[in-house]
């Protein structure tokens, strides 16, 4: 969305890029992350987990919002964030 | 009553009002239980006397509620216990087991009815004593303490929380419903808090803790909620650790644990009584209420030149077998009078090995035997 | 970019059993999210971790309790409530929650269920629906929906289910929600509302079941659950729970349906004392 100006409390609600962290080990590969991530940040892989499941991958780290859905959503916790904490 | 609202003194009490006393006299302090004749005394009279002691009564909708609720409340810190008869003992054997399984402490009194099903609801039997030892699935042993009176079903009520405690393991009150509704002289005295035997707690940091790694008694010590253990219990088969480990060498170590902790402790909680046994040529065997007919009985073949004698059983479970392997050598035969077709004389034979040989006294229930048939078989049992 | 995940920078490790991973349920199952809620819950409630117990019974949702880094009881088949009831009861100062099935809080544990939420006792329960019995290989329950297929109901389910924020609104309960575990967030909300409120709170969360449910009524994957809680669920708090039952392939309402005020079992019991208290005096 483009804004026509900067909001006043851009500081405070910019959204914050995060690190997105998927433990391979744990990772199932249901596709929950993937397709309810808003922003297409992550996507099935061609990778194996050691199990024999298709793994999920991060496919573009700056899309990211930091949003949180994928954590949330997971059924292994096997994907989390770590917000990087500067502003944009 | 003295201030904290413990009885103390000389009652003439009916049996299960003595059973309520006992409990509340033992630090008993919750107690969740459903009406059925003849237990229902034991309901009401802690319904009124729990509030002075500080303690809950729960009206449960079901005995199996009542049965998971005591469980909850023991892993509370609180004793508890529940009572019933014969068609509520059925239904709590699954959650017994569940008690015998996390090793909790707690206690269920039976005051037995005549069955089978919904049977006599006001006589009395002794028809669940098999049911006692085996009612729930799988391999496992059991504490169960048979009183003839009020003032024992009083007395016996503290041994049973303070065995329970003790080894971690529900323990039962198998009474029936001549002693539960009989009325009687009962001396409640002051229980000193050391005679109360509390379960052993963690003596290790939380981090440390293993729920079932046992001590040299094989009963581990035991965390209650609340204290910041973060343990884990289950049904399922567990390690040390509680967590569910399915496989037979878990399985293995843990059902021998279970039920080793009370075989190889049992010198420590068998009890029972003997009169006349050093000379007698026949020993009748009984317990509960049917013990106070025996004794008359053992008293008129005495008079009649028999040298009879009997082994009262205080504990029936876990089984006097070793006494009766003993005196199996010693005597002819054993008379076992019980208000059933034939329960605890099965454990009699057993241990006799063929070595003395084994006369059932059988009342299918709605009564206690008179003397006079239990004098006939002990004549019997010496022709 | 995948990093394995180190302890200290999973926050909520401390509340996993981390010696009990990778957990049982299948790929795509829902009950692992809604532990995920359960645990967000604890540290949004500000409650202390070491005064709740959790307490499940048997079945998928019921080895929850194994992996949850607290006081946890996996006790018998619909038994869970009673045994809340006793721990709650034995020690006011736990915060109680029950963590388990539809087949077992519903079924075999109704019951207890209706029971508990007539005496309002202070505890929270979870209940996870996906709609059949999943432990035990995908049979029908009392809220499989009618027509569903099941392995015991081949021909589809004749039998009609129950409406369960109706029945456990109608016995007694002060708290009722229903949430899918895609609307995670306000799962979460949920969970820490009812954590917080004294009060018998309920919260029906419909679970994803591919490998059973899912798979014998045209749902393979998690994801096709997933996508159709999206398409069927419609947000309505305060709904009338009478209007919220599910069937086969209509609207599925959610939302938080009551939260109203009534004495709970450990006010009313202090009533007992405080009465026996006077009569002893008088």
């Amino acid at each position: 969305m483009k804004l026509w100006r900067t909001p006043f409390d851009q500081a405070e609600k910019a959204t914050r890029p995060a690190k997105v962290l998927i433990d391979k080990e744990r990772c199932k590969g249901c596709g929950f992350c993937v397709e309810f991530c808003p922003r297409g940040t992550l996507v099935m892989s061609d990778e194996l987990s050691s199990k024999g499941y298709t793994l999920a991958a991060v496919a573009d780290e700056s899309k990211c919002l930091g949003c949180g859905l994928c954590d949330i959503l997971c059924p292994e916790f096997a994907i989390h964030l770590v917000l990087n904490n500067n502003e944009s | 009553m003295s201030e904290d609202g413990v009885l103390c003194g000389t009652f003439f009490m009916n049996g299960d009002v003595a059973c309520a006393e006992g409990a509340i006299s033992a630090g008993c302090r919750f107690f969740a239980g459903y009406p059925i004749t003849p237990a229902t005394e034991v309901a009401e009279r802690m319904s009124e006397r729990l509030p002075h002691v500080g303690g809950i009564y729960i009206q449960m909708e079901d005995e199996i509620a009542s049965m998971n609720a005591i469980l909850g409340a023991s892993w509370a810190g609180k004793k508890a216990m529940t009572s019933t008869s014969g068609p509520g003992f059925s239904l709590m054997m699954e959650n017994l087991g569940l008690g015998v399984m996390l090793e909790t402490p707690c206690v269920l009194v039976n005051i037995q009815r005549a069955g089978p099903s919904t049977g006599l609801p006001t006589l009395a039997a002794q028809g669940d004593m098999m049911q006692a030892r085996w009612g729930s699935h799988g391999s496992y042993e059991i504490i169960a303490l048979a009183p003839s009176s009020p003032q024992e079903i009083f007395d016996f009520t503290i041994t049973a929380f303070n065995l329970s405690e003790r080894y971690r393991v529900p323990v039962l009150v198998m009474s029936d419903e001549a002693v539960g509704h009989m009325s009687e002289k009962v001396v409640i005295p002051r229980i000193a808090p050391e005679e109360l035997v509390s379960r052993r707690r963690p003596e290790v940091a939380p981090e440390e803790y293993l729920p079932y790694k046992a001590d040299g008694d094989l009963v581990p010590p035991m965390a209650i909620a609340g204290e910041g253990y973060r343990f884990h219990v289950t049904g399922l088969t567990h390690d040390e650790r509680g967590y569910p480990i399915m496989t037979a060498e878990v399985q293995d170590q843990l059902v021998r644990r279970l039920v080793d902790k009370i075989r190889l402790n049992r010198k420590d909680i068998i009890s029972y009584e003997e009169i006349g046994i050093e000379d007698a040529e026949v020993i009748v065997c009984a317990y509960g209420i049917t013990a106070r007919v025996a004794r008359l009985a053992v008293q008129q073949a005495r008079d009649a030149g028999i040298r009879a004698g009997m082994l009262r059983l205080i504990t029936v479970w876990p089984f006097a077998e070793d006494r009766i392997r003993e005196l199996a050598e010693q005597v002819k035969a054993f008379v076992v009078p019980e208000i059933n077709y034939g329960q605890i004389v099965l454990e009699v034979e057993r241990c006799t090995a063929g070595k003395a040989s084994t006369l059932l006294v059988p009342h299918m229930g709605g009564g206690v035997h008179h003397p006079l048939t239990i004098l006939k078989a002990i004549k019997e049992a010496v022709q | 970019m995948t990093t394995p995940i180190t302890e200290e920078e999973n926050k909520f490790n401390s509340l996993i059993r981390l010696d009990r991973m990778p957990h049982i349920w299948c790929a795509g199952c829902g009950i692992g999210p809604a532990v995920g809620c359960f645990i967000r819950a604890i540290e949004s409630s500000g409650l202390d971790p070491d005064k709740i117990a959790l307490i499940s019974g048997i079945g998928c949702a019921g080895r929850a309790a194994g992996y949850v880094k607290l006081d946890s009881f996996h006790t018998t088949h619909g038994r869970a409530l009673p045994f809340a009831t006793g721990l709650k009861v034995g020690n006011p100062d736990l915060n109680v929650v029950v963590f388990s099935g539809d087949g077992d809080l519903v079924a075999i544990g109704g019951n207890h269920l209706i029971h508990s939420a007539r005496r309002n006792i202070d505890i929270t329960v979870i209940c996870i629906n996906n709609f059949n019995y999943g432990m035990t290989g995908g049979q029908m329950g009392p809220t499989t929906p009618l027509d569903a297929r099941s392995t015991t109901t081949p021909y589809g389910n004749v039998e009609y289910p129950f409406n369960v924020p109706y029945l456990v609104a109608a016995s007694g309960a002060t708290y009722v929600a229903r949430w899918t575990v895609l609307h995670a967030r306000q799962l979460e909300w949920s969970i820490t509302e009812a954590l917080i409120k004294p009060g018998f709170s309920f919260i029906e969360v419909l679970a994803p079941c591919p490998t059973l449910y899912g798979r014998m009524n045209k749902e393979p994957q998690g994801m096709n659950t997933m996508h159709s809680y999206q398409e069927r669920s419609v947000v309505k708090d305060g709904a009338d729970p009478k209007d919220v039952a599910i069937n086969y392939d209509g609207q599925i309402v959610v939302g938080k349906f009551i939260d109203t005020e009534r004495q709970t079992f450990g006010d009313q019991c202090k009533l007992v004392l405080d009465r026996a208290k006077e009569k002893k005096k008088g």
